[in-house]
């Protein structure tokens, strides 16, 4: 039996008093690929969101252990270090920071210290290594972070950073949102081709649509309802999805 | 040397023994001021009048409150006693420098870049220039580059023609108060079609409490001539206040450049209240590139008469507020007098930690101004939710050809940004002083590579506050 990386166990989730989420259960063990697929306000984000720590919401009962450990009351950046990452759907802007110098900055605080500690000359072949892994040129490391990216621009600054701080599991939210099917499959070729590199990585696809599905075949598909999962199975209910919508 | 009780920190201390003069001003001792340079008739009378004037002239009632500030209590022109000062004495050399002034010049890193990356330099401690030197080369080609007192002496005709003809002692309360008891500064001269291509530098030091520093700094570029000059300034931190009241002057006659780079770092209790204007001639250009980072209240506002055709200007301000009671004063003014000139001012400021920036921008062009660009921009960051920024953008223009343009933003770190910064394992403190220090990026590049590195870490000691206390 494989290591199981994430155990969710009746987990409730209150935003400002309001309950979002409801009795979430999940196990996801390492190299699995994971989908959770929910109608608008089914509460995927808070599901991510929380798993990431963002302060606005409110863990109220039940546990969340990653790799052996309750995150519920880490910090952000300590379950970044733990090896959890977001994929955000909307990245944040930060003008005046280079995607390059983030990407230092990040991989420093994650692997200082550690086996995998890089020398500034050592990161600088690691990073142009992985950019052109993924076709990105060093012109685009040298843009502020998000700064005027075009939405494609701004899910191939995610995946870069999925490649270069190798996460234990990378949460992906909606990252084929606002993407036509081409773009799409370049994404997921990204992703595919990271995962080659790390086959121990775990994913957890967030989506609304079964389309990217179609691209990242997951071993567990998960129907997110009213804030609570209503069904789990393999790929094929991704497929019932589709055809037959939410109901 | 002395040791003795330290009258800051109480324990025994090499803080140089120094003979203070007594608090206040008033005729007597602008006499004395004056008598003990040696200075020239129409320099005492100078003086007077500009005592007169600000002996009348009541407060201003705009801007930040500086009800606090008691002139009684202030001592208003202070020789380190180590300086044998007799109006010959040429100070170009550190040996003749006393060693603990030395050494508070050698921990500021001043030698070091004087050795590696300037022109000339200068270092004036509280009253007095107690160093000043410029490279062979550019002494050579004509250059002059002394303390403003040694320049009087020296250069007398160039002196008294250049001299309070930018701005004037009757221009505001305070510049009457540097020209009424004024003591050091830079003076610089370069002649025409000379290019100084590596900068210039002088460095202030107020060690004592209570002290005001009235350098006076006056710069004039002669036709074709290039000059970059770097200003540093820093205090010791105390409970009680010093005044820092400065005038600079800067003229740039046809086609020369002027470049003038101010790095104010002064301690909480500093008053900074300078008057800074620069006047440009045909076809020149002049830059300010100034950021205020340290002092209690800051009032400052490097401005540009825009005079002969063709004049560009472009002043660059940064200025960060970090505890409750800063206040940055600051902006610019850009007076269009003539067709063709173009001026930008760019302006931003953080406040955190209860801190007050206040921008105040001003263009004018005058009737007959044709064809000018104006353009003025002012950026502010607020960290929390106890800082305040506030822009005081102000237009008068007389010509419709101008074009103008004009943005102010406020923007608030939002806490999206730190949860981004943080997922990807940034701890909180280093996810702030990266977006802070994105923000002031575009400021930090115009910046020579020496003075971004020493910006990037006084923002940052300035918001974590950390300030440095020597």
């Amino acid at each position: 039996m494989k290591d199981i990386l994430l155990t969710i166990k009746d987990l409730e989730v209150l935003i400002k008093d309001k309950k979002i989420l409801n009795k979430i259960n999940l196990d996801i063990e390492s190299s699995q690929i994971h989908a959770i697929m929910g109608p608008n306000g089914s509460g995927k984000s808070t599901l991510s969101l929380t798993l990431m720590g963002h302060p606005n919401y409110k863990v109220t009962s039940g546990s969340m252990f990653f790799d052996g450990q309750d995150i519920i009351n880490l910090p952000v950046d300590k379950r970044a270090k733990k090896g959890l990452f977001l994929a955000f759907q909307y990245p944040y802007e930060i003008e005046g920071l280079t995607l390059k110098s983030f990407l230092r900055q990040s991989f420093n605080s994650l692997y200082n210290g550690t086996e995998k500690e890089l020398n500034f000359d050592q990161f600088e072949d690691f990073l142009k290594e992985k950019s052109d892994s993924l076709n990105i040129g060093s012109e685009f490391l040298q843009r502020s972070v998000n700064f005027g990216f075009s939405g494609g621009e701004k899910k191939k600054a995610e995946i870069l950073q999925l490649a270069v701080l190798q996460p234990k599991l990378a949460i992906l939210d909606e990252i084929d949102s606002g993407l036509d099917v081409d773009a799409l499959r370049v994404v997921c070729d990204s992703i595919k081709k990271v995962r080659q590199d790390n086959p121990e990585m775990s994913l957890l696809i967030i989506t609304h649509y079964p389309r990217i599905l179609r691209f990242l075949e997951p071993d567990f598909v998960h129907i997110l309802k009213s804030g609570s999962i209503i069904e789990s199975g393999n790929k094929d209910l991704a497929t019932r999805v589709e055809n037959e919508g939410y109901k | 040397m002395l040791e003795k009780n330290c009258s800051a920190c109480h324990n025994p201390c090499s803080i140089p023994d120094i003979s203070k003069a007594k608090k206040g001003i008033n005729e007597q001792l602008i006499r004395e001021i004056s008598a003990q340079k040696n200075e020239p008739a129409w320099m005492l009378d100078y003086r007077l009048k500009a005592f007169n004037f600000f002996k009348n002239k009541k407060m201003q009632t705009w801007g930040p409150d500086l009800s606090e500030l008691k002139f009684d209590d202030i001592c208003f022109y202070l020789k380190p006693d180590s300086l044998k000062f007799d109006g010959n004495s040429k100070n170009d050399s550190w040996e003749d420098v006393s060693k603990d002034i030395k050494q508070t010049f050698d921990d500021l890193g001043v030698f070091k870049n004087e050795k590696e990356y300037l022109a000339g330099l200068g270092a004036q401690y509280e009253s007095e220039i107690v160093y000043h030197n410029l490279k062979k080369e550019w002494a050579d080609q004509g250059v002059i580059f002394l303390g403003t007192d040694q320049a009087l002496k020296e250069h007398p005709e160039l002196f008294k023609k250049y001299f309070g003809k930018v701005v004037s002692f009757d221009d505001n309360k305070f510049s009457a108060l540097n020209s009424a008891a004024w003591s050091g500064g830079t003076f610089i001269y370069v002649p025409k079609n000379v290019k100084i291509d590596i900068p210039l530098q002088a460095y202030y030091r107020i060690n004592e409490q209570n002290l005001g520093q009235f350098e006076r700094t006056l710069i004039v570029a002669d036709e074709g001539a290039h000059v970059s000059y770097v200003e540093g300034c820093t205090a010791p931190a105390y409970s009680t206040n010093s005044l820092h009241s400065a005038v600079v002057e800067i003229i740039a006659k046809k086609d020369a450049k002027v470049k003038y780079y101010t790095v104010q770092n002064w301690s909480k209790n500093i008053y900074n209240l300078v008057t800074k204007r620069a006047l440009a001639h045909e076809n020149s250009t002049v830059e300010w590139v100034d950021a205020n980072i340290g002092s209690g209240i800051t009032m400052k506002y490097p401005s540009v008469i825009l005079a002969g055709f063709g004049a560009r200007t472009s002043v660059l301000s940064l200025a960060v507020s970090g505890f409750k009671g800063q206040v940055q004063d600051s902006g610019a003014k850009a007076i269009h007098l003539a067709s063709d000139t173009t001026s930008k001012i760019i302006s931003k400021s953080i406040s955190s930690n209860g801190g007050i920036a206040s921008f105040r921008g001003k263009v004018k062009v005058v009737k007959g101004a044709k064809n000018c660009k104006a353009f003025m921009e002012c950026d502010s960051l607020i960290t929390d939710n106890l800082s305040r920024a506030d822009a005081y953008p102000f237009l008068d223009i007389s010509e419709s050809d101008t074009d103008v343009g004009h943005e102010a933003r406020v923007s608030k770190i939002a806490d999206e940004q730190i949860f981004y910064l943080m997922s990807r394992g940034i701890s909180f403190k280093d996810a702030q002083s990266l977006i802070i220090n994105g923000f002031i990026d575009s400021f930090v590049k115009n910046l020579p590579a020496e003075y971004a590195i020493e910006i990037n870490r006084l923002v940052e000691m300035e918001l974590s506050g950390e300030k440095d206390v020597k």
